[in-house]
Order: C-alpha cells, then sequence, then structure tokens
C-alpha cells in the first residue's frame, strides 16, 4: 500500500470526487427546502426547485410588464459591461503604470509609493466621494471598480518586471537594443501572462465592488436586483442571481486562463502550470 | 596604443574596498581568463568592462576612448544563467539582435529584411550547433545548449569583446569540454577578444591565452574589507607554460588554504 500522499486517483474516480460535493449540496437543499415547505407551504427561506424555476421564467423569458424588458437579460448586460469596461481600464492602467514604474527608475521614485498609498485606501470608504464626483451613473460604477482593482494590479505588475533577471535585460542592451525596445520585445511579452494572472485574481474584487456599488446606488444590474427583491425575501430570485454571478465570474476567470496558456504557451510550460 | 587600457581603477562598495590599483593592458584579439577566490572583484572587473558597474576611481580606456557607461553593443555577454529570453524560440532568439537594430520603432523586420536577418542567424546557429532546435524554447532545452543559443545570441552583433561570467559554472562536465572546443573556435575564427570569469582553474589555463589571479595583497586582520584585490599573476600562456604554470599555481593557493588562520 503506497503512501497516501503518493495515491493518485483516475480520472472517472476525479472526475466522480470533483462532483460529489456538488451532488451532496444539491441533496442537502432539496431535502431541507422540503421539510420547510412541508411545515409552511408560504415559506420564502428555501424555495423548492420548481418555484425557483418560474422566478427564472418570470425574470429571463418573461416581458416586465412595466417596461417590456427582460429584466434578467437587461440586469446582466448592464453588470457585464460595466465590470468589463472597468476591468480593461484597470488592466490597462495597470500594464502601463506597472511598466512605467518596473522599467524606469526615474518614474518608480516619484509614482511608486503613491501607488502604494492609493492601493491601502479602502475603496468602499471613498464609495461617497465618487457618487458626489461622478454623479450616480453609470461611471461612479465603473471608477469604484477601476479605483478598486487598478492599484493592485499596478503593483503587481511593478514587482514582477523588477523581479525579471537583470542579465535578461543587461544581455538585451549588448544586442543593441534602446529603453523602448527591451521594453516592447523582452518585458512586456514576458509580463503580458502575469497581467492576465493579475486581473484573474482582481476579478473577485472587481465583482465585489460593483455588486456593492449597485446596491447603494442603480436602476438595473445584478447586485442591484438582489438587494431589491431582498426586501420581499424572494430568495427564489436571489439564489438564481447568485449561482449565475458565479457563473459568468467563472466563465471570466476560465477565458482568461485559456487565453493566456493559448497566447503564452512558452510560460505555462516553464512554469509547469 | 593598446586595444583595452585599464588605468589604475579602483573600485569600492561603501566602505569595502573590492579592487584597487589595477593597471594592465590588453591586446586585441586575447583571451583573458580571470580566476581567484569568490569575492575577490573578478566579476566586478568583468561589470565595469561590461559598463553595468562604475570604476570609483581611474579609467578604462577601450581604443584610446573612455568605455560608454553603460551596456552597448560593442561588447557582448554571456552569463552564467539567464542569457537568453524564455519568451522568444531559439532561432528569434538569434534574430533579435538584428531585428532591433533594423527597427527602431516596431523592433521588428518584415519581408527580404526578416529573410536576411534569418540567414545570417541561421548561420550563428550552425555554428554552435543547434540547427536539429530553431522552433524550440529556451525551457525546452539542455543547459549546454542554452548557453551556446546565448553565444549565438552576442556573436550576432560582432561585439569588439566578448565577456564571459562563469559560462560553463552551471553545466555537466562532459558538456564542458565540447564547450571549451566550441568557444576556442569561435575566438580563433572571429578575433574576438575575449574576458571570462572562471572559479575552475584548470578551464582558465586550458582557454585562456593569458591569465589574471585576483588576490588580496595587503591584508588587515581587524578590518578584512579595508584593501581590494589586485591582479597578483599576469602570465601570458603558450602551450609550456600552461601545464607549468598550472602546476605553481594551485600548488601555491593550496599552501595559502592551509596557512590561512
Amino acid at each position: 500500500m503506497k503512501r497516501l500522499m503518493n495515491l493518485e486517483p483516475s480520472r472517472p474516480v476525479r472526475l466522480f470526487l470533483t462532483l460529489l460535493p456538488f451532488i451532496l449540496l444539491l441533496l442537502l437543499y432539496w431535502s431541507a427546502s422540503d421539510a420547510r415547505l412541508a411545515e409552511n407551504p408560504n415559506d420564502r427561506l428555501l424555495p423548492s426547485f420548481t418555484q425557483i424555476a418560474d422566478a427564472i421564467d418570470r425574470y429571463a423569458f418573461t416581458e416586465s410588464k412595466r417596461t417590456g424588458e427582460y429584466l434578467f437579460w437587461q440586469d446582466t448586460s448592464a453588470s457585464l459591461s460595466r465590470i468589463l469596461t472597468g476591468i480593461a481600464i484597470s488592466a490597462l492602467a495597470g500594464l502601463l503604470v506597472g511598466l512605467l514604474t518596473g522599467i524606469l527608475p526615474t518614474v518608480r521614485a516619484g509614482f511608486s509609493p503613491l501607488v502604494t498609498v492609493i492601493s491601502l485606501i479602502p475603496p468602499m470608504a471613498i464609495l461617497p466621494i465618487l457618487f458626489i464626483t461622478f454623479g450616480l451613473g453609470e461611471l461612479s460604477k465603473m471608477m469604484l471598480v477601476i479605483i478598486g482593482t487598478a492599484p493592485v494590479i499596478m503593483r503587481d505588475i511593478q514587482a514582477h518586471v523588477e523581479q525579471l533577471p537583470s542579465e535578461q535585460l543587461i544581455k538585451a542592451q549588448t544586442l543593441g537594443a534602446s529603453t523602448w525596445l527591451v521594453t516592447l520585445r523582452i518585458i512586456l511579452p514576458q509580463i503580458m501572462p502575469r497581467l492576465i494572472a493579475s486581473v484573474r485574481l482582481s476579478l473577485g474584487a472587481a465583482w465585489l465592488f460593483l455588486i456593492a456599488a449597485e446596491a447603494i446606488a442603480a436602476q438595473d444590474g445584478l447586485g442591484y436586483r438582489i438587494f431589491l427583491v431582498r426586501r420581499y425575501m424572494s430568495m427564489d430570485i436571489i439564489l438564481p442571481y447568485v449561482f449565475w454571478i458565479t457563473t459568468l465570474a467563472f466563465a471570466m476567470d476560465f477565458s482568461l486562463r485559456k487565453i493566456s496558456e493559448l497566447c503564452f504557451p512558452w510560460f505555462h510550460q516553464e512554469a509547469g502550470k | 596604443m593598446s586595444f583595452l587600457q585599464i588605468k589604475n581603477v579602483w573600485k569600492s562598495y561603501g566602505d569595502a574596498q573590492i579592487l584597487e590599483r589595477l593597471s594592465v593592458d590588453v591586446e586585441a584579439g586575447e583571451f583573458v581568463s580571470m580566476v581567484g577566490a569568490s569575492g575577490c572583484g573578478k566579476t566586478t572587473l568583468l561589470k565595469m568592462i561590461l559598463g553595468s558597474e562604475q570604476q570609483t576611481r581611474g579609467e578604462i580606456l577601450l581604443e584610446g576612448k573612455p568605455l560608454v557607461a553603460e551596456p552597448d553593443a560593442e561588447r557582448g555577454i554571456v552569463f552564467q544563467r539567464y542569457s537568453v529570453f524564455p519568451h522568444l524560440t531559439v532561432l528569434k532568439n538569434v534574430m533579435l539582435a538584428d531585428e532591433v537594430a533594423n527597427a527602431p520603432i516596431l523592433g521588428r523586420c518584415f519581408g527580404a529584411k526578416k529573410r536576411q536577418i534569418k540567414d545570417k542567424a541561421m548561420q550563428f546557429i550552425e555554428a554552435v550547433g543547434l540547427n536539429h532546435a530553431l522552433d524550440k524554447y529556451p525551457h525546452q532545452l539542455s543547459g549546454g545548449m542554452q548557453q551556446r543559443l546565448a553565444i549565438a545570441q552576442a556573436l550576432m552583433k560582432s561585439p569588439k569583446i566578448l565577456l564571459l561570467d562563469e559560462p560553463f559554472g552551471a553545466l555537466d562536465p562532459g558538456i564542458t569540454q565540447d564547450m571549451h572546443k566550441l568557444v576556442r573556435e569561435i575566438w580563433q575564427k572571429n578575433k574576438l577578444t575575449i574576458f571570462m570569469v572562471t572559479h575552475d582553474i584548470q578551464e582558465g589555463f586550458e582557454l585562456g591565452s593569458r591569465l589574471w589571479v585576483f588576490d588580496k595583497v595587503r591584508h588587515d586582520p581587524q578590518a578584512p574589507n579595508a584593501y581590494g584585490a589586485q591582479i597578483t599573476y599576469d602570465l601570458k600562456l603558450d602551450r609550456q607554460t600552461k601545464d607549468a604554470g598550472l602546476q605553481q599555481i594551485s600548488a601555491n593557493m593550496t599552501q595559502k588554504e592551509v596557512t590561512k588562520p
């Protein structure tokens, strides 16, 4: 008998073990919801799967009586456009500032401490300032996502640029490359997979800030809807919305990883990832 | 006038004196091996010739003019590790040198220019025996192949000086022999001036046409950092002196180890 730490499960066993906790959770929910509804059919805390399906049908596949829109898809597109714009701007700003502070000692001396200080401001604490300066529209919500994620990405990119072996940068200079070309041909391609990894890690924070902003001031959005129906204890809406947000977050993370593996095979092979 | 003149060069980091009173001339086409205990400043001198470090006092002249105070295309370098670019294939690693020289904005060439650079790169890749691995990434190569690649890269610029910083220190002994042969061939064929730092005295004797041994002449037991190292032996090497000198210096060094407090 091998040691436990050396036992590798076979493929089917691994698949089974992956699915098992999800199935157990579903079963647990189903039995608990069943027990509560048997006692009180009007219980709202743990709705049955049929009730949830009804709610999804009402929100996603029936036109809203008031506006004539499909609320679920309207919320999804509103939230997605906010978070995608926000995180894209964050990534771009993070890359630019991180590269500049990482490569140029002069810029680092001027900007790096500022970025560190900004990254330590709790973004939620300045949310009122954002609402006051940028109004209650789309801009303030995106700004919260950007302020919450950009400084972290900037610091991460700077750290990774500084970690590149100095031998490589000197070698590139002996091949006649200018600062610009060292950046373009040596540093940027090696930093891109790091940027994607950094963005993947920031996605959790980005969703947190998006939903917080939507909960406080919005007319649509996934976070807005959840906090709206909370007043009626509509768990049949909240649960599928949470599930949907998780699915979207997972899809974004998964596609970023695939893009990185496709575009930077050397990075993933080298790191054994 | 000598090719490279080192005139009364001193180097210190803070209180620690690393090198002192270095004055030596090197002619074009020499192969200088630099040996000595670790921390004796041989790598520091290499870095000063490379331009990534500056001397505290004195001057280094290349063909009569002060060295440019940053690394440039006149001086090629092969480090012990990390001198190839992990995100580029073998071919692109070698092509990079001429691509950046010809395209100051994009750093990439296209069409006929690209084919021309590729042909040139192929010559050097063949010279170091990597033509079977053109499309491989560095992490797919062994340590010896990576060093061959680093040498091919450096040769693309036809540098006046080639600097080798313990280039074979991380390689298996069997491979080291092949690499010695390769380096000797390249040195003779391209008429390079080579400076090589090595911790392996035998290697220094075998490859070099001249050998510098770095050591401290003055010692202060109370302040071990007060004095820097100098070149204590400067030997011109030919077939006969190689064997005799090796024996003498090895004996001297072992003796020193024994008599050290």
